[in-house]
Formats: C-alpha cells, structure tokens, sequence
C-alpha cells in the first residue's frame, strides 16, 4: 500500500505494516479528541516514524493515488482540526 | 473514523468532485495539465517569496548586529569617562537588541526551512506533471473515452493527490511568512524612527547625546593639555627661532611656486582662443 506524509512524499509499505498504523492511527485519534497538544505531537510523530521507517519512498514520477494520506511532521493540532472538517488546509 | 482515513478520503472527494465536472473523461486530461502548470508557476512564485522575506530577515539581522556593535562601543566609551551609569544603561540596550536578534534567528531559520520545503515540493511536482503529460498522451492516443476512463481516473487521482499536498504546502508557507511580515515590519519602523538607528546626538538616543557632551567637553580639556604641554616644550625652541623660521620660509617658497603655476595655467588659457594678441604681455611678463 501507499501512504502519503503530507510535504514529504510517498511510501510505498508492505500490509503487514498495517497492524501497527492503525494503532499509532488510534492513539492520534485519541489525542485530537482530547484535545491534548502534547500527546498529540508524541502520537504524530511516532505514526510518521513508523511509516518511514517500514516504507520507502516511492519515486517522485509515480502517478498512483495514496491509500492514506498523513498530516505533515510539523502540523499543529488546530491545523489537523481543520483538515479533518475539510475546510481550508486542502485547496481546490 | 481515523485520521489517516480521513484525511484521505477529503483528498479523495475534492479529486472526483473535478472528475464529475467532465463530460469526456479525456478532456479531464487537458484541463488537469493546464492546473498543474499553473500550480507549478505558483509554487515557483511561493519559493521566491519565501527567499525574498528571509532576505528581508537577514538585513535587519544585519542592522541589529551594528547597533549591537554601537552599544557595545557606547559602553566602552561611557566607562572611559568614568560615567557607569551611562555605560549600563547602553549595555542593557544592546541586550534588549540581543533578544530581537535571536527572534529573528528563529524567524530566518523558519523561512529558510519553508523554502527549502517548498523547493523539493516544486521538484516532486515538476517529476509528476512530467509523467502526467506522458500519460496523457498515451491515453489519449490508443483509448475511446470509455476504456480510457479508469486510467484517467488513477492518474487524475494521483496527479491532484499531489496538487493538493503542494497546493497546502503553499498555503501554511504564504501564512508564516505573513506572520513575519508584520514582525518585520515592526522592527523597520523601530530601526527607522531612529530608536535603534545610528543618530549622532539624535533626539532619540540620549546615550549617544550625553556622551558627545561629555565628549565635546572632554575634547576641549585636552586639547587644553596638549597646547599646555607644546608651549611647555616648545618655549626654548621658539628663541632659538631655526625651525620656525625654516616652516615659514618653506611655506613662503610653496606659495611663490604657486603664483607661477598659476600664471602658466592662465597663459595656457589666453593662448587657446587668440594666439597673436597674447604674445606682447607675455613678452611683457617674461621681462
């Protein structure tokens, strides 16, 4: 599958990933639901981790669509707020 | 639902909204490739922007740096003439000018952090709007409208997956360097009303004015001393009247030299215009 890093490109990983996204995925979940700034940053940061660590980059040519998509490694909580309402972050 | 899922799906759904507006699934392909230049030109622009602010940062850096440098030679001077009052009072200047410094380091490694961000951004784009232009003429040559749909469809999705990134990328970059537009403009009119500015005896630095107070008044003191000191020193000499009478002859010699040099430059004149009518007084002269 594929998973885009928002700013940072695309990564191409194995399924057998996916386990561990999804659980990182919750985490960052549970913190934008909380509201908690902190652990949000800690959650966002270790789901990029992972992704980077399990996946490598596709080339920059490639035309195929992501699975998922991940906010970027420095988006703020308020930032990934507005994306998820779809309003604003993702132009046209 | 999750945010990865999401974010993707709102990725997805702004890609088929533009989708369903074609009638031809291949005209998607033209009016795609006309969007992805225009984006390219628009992240180019948002690079030159970005390095256009950070220059801006790095003068006023510079700016700072001097008066920095004024504060501290202030300082000094201050101390010299015994003034401690003066001198902290211009050392606690330049450390307020230190915290603006180190605000604008931030500031500069942020936009140099966003251009570069947006260089790679711009890069990866060029990459994709290339293999598109490729694809779509593939498409367009060997599909009827209805085959070519599904691949027009992933390229298509892949193609503004990637506007969209870029496009955002352009977004929070063009908002933090606002942010330091207002900041630096700030400090352009506090380096321009000159509370920071260099301005001797200015109205606005009262440090520099008491110390060319002081220094003016200082100047006067020893300049006191040394013509003491001479007329001490020189007083002998004076009855001797060698060297004296040696300057003035020397300088009675450089004014004679002058006269002549003066002469030859008017006659060098004179004789430019009416070669004939100049000959007697310079006979005259030469007599």
């Amino acid at each position: 599958m594929i998973v885009r890093i928002l700013g940072e490109g695309q990564y191409r990983l194995d399924d057998a990933a996916a386990p561990e996204l999804n659980r990182l995925d919750a985490e960052l979940q549970a913190a934008v639901d909380r509201n908690d700034e902190a652990a949000f940053g800690a959650a966002l940061h270790g789901l990029l981790a992972a992704v980077r660590s399990h996946g490598s980059l596709e080339p920059p040519d490639t035309l195929s669509p992501s699975e998922l998509i991940l906010p970027p490694e420095d988006a703020s909580l308020t930032e990934v707020r507005k994306m998820l309402t779809d309003e604003g972050l993702i132009p046209g | 639902m999750s945010v990865m899922k999401r974010v993707s799906m709102i990725f997805r759904a702004k890609a088929n909204k533009a989708l369903d507006r074609m009638e031809d699934p291949r005209e998607t392909l033209d009016y795609s490739y006309q969007r992805q230049l225009e984006m390219l030109t628009k992240v180019r622009r948002g690079v030159a922007d970005v390095a256009t602010s950070r220059k801006r940062v790095e003068l006023q850096m510079n700016q700072l740096q001097q008066e920095q440098g004024r504060r501290q030679e202030q300082a000094m001077k201050a101390l010299g003439q015994g003034r401690e009052d003066l001198a902290r009072e211009a050392l606690q200047r330049k450390a307020a000018v230190q915290t603006q410094l180190n605000e604008l380091q931030g500031q500069y490694a942020s936009l140099q952090a966003e251009e570069e961000k947006l260089t790679v951004a711009s890069q990866r784009l060029q990459a994709k709007v290339d293999a598109f232009r490729t694809r779509k003429e593939t498409i367009k040559a060997t599909y009827t409208a209805a085959e070519a749909q599904t691949r027009i469809n992933e390229a298509f999705s892949g193609i503004s997956e990637e506007m969209g990134d870029v496009g955002m990328a352009i977004q929070r970059a063009e908002d933090k360097t606002a942010q330091m537009q207002a900041r630096a403009g700030a400090i352009d009119e506090l380096l321009a009303s000159g509370a920071l500015e260099d301005q001797v005896g200015g109205r606005t630095d009262d440090i520099q004015a008491e110390l060319d107070r002081i220094g003016a008044g200082s100047d006067v003191e020893l300049e006191l001393a040394k013509m003491k000191g001479e007329l001490a020193a020189g007083a002998p000499r004076q009855i001797e009247g060698s060297a004296n009478g040696d300057a003035n002859g020397a300088a009675g010699a450089d004014r004679a030299g002058a006269a002549p040099a003066g002469g030859s430059q008017a006659q060098t004149q004179a004789q430019g215009p009416a070669t004939t009518p100049a000959e007697p007084p310079r006979a005259g002269e030469d007599a």
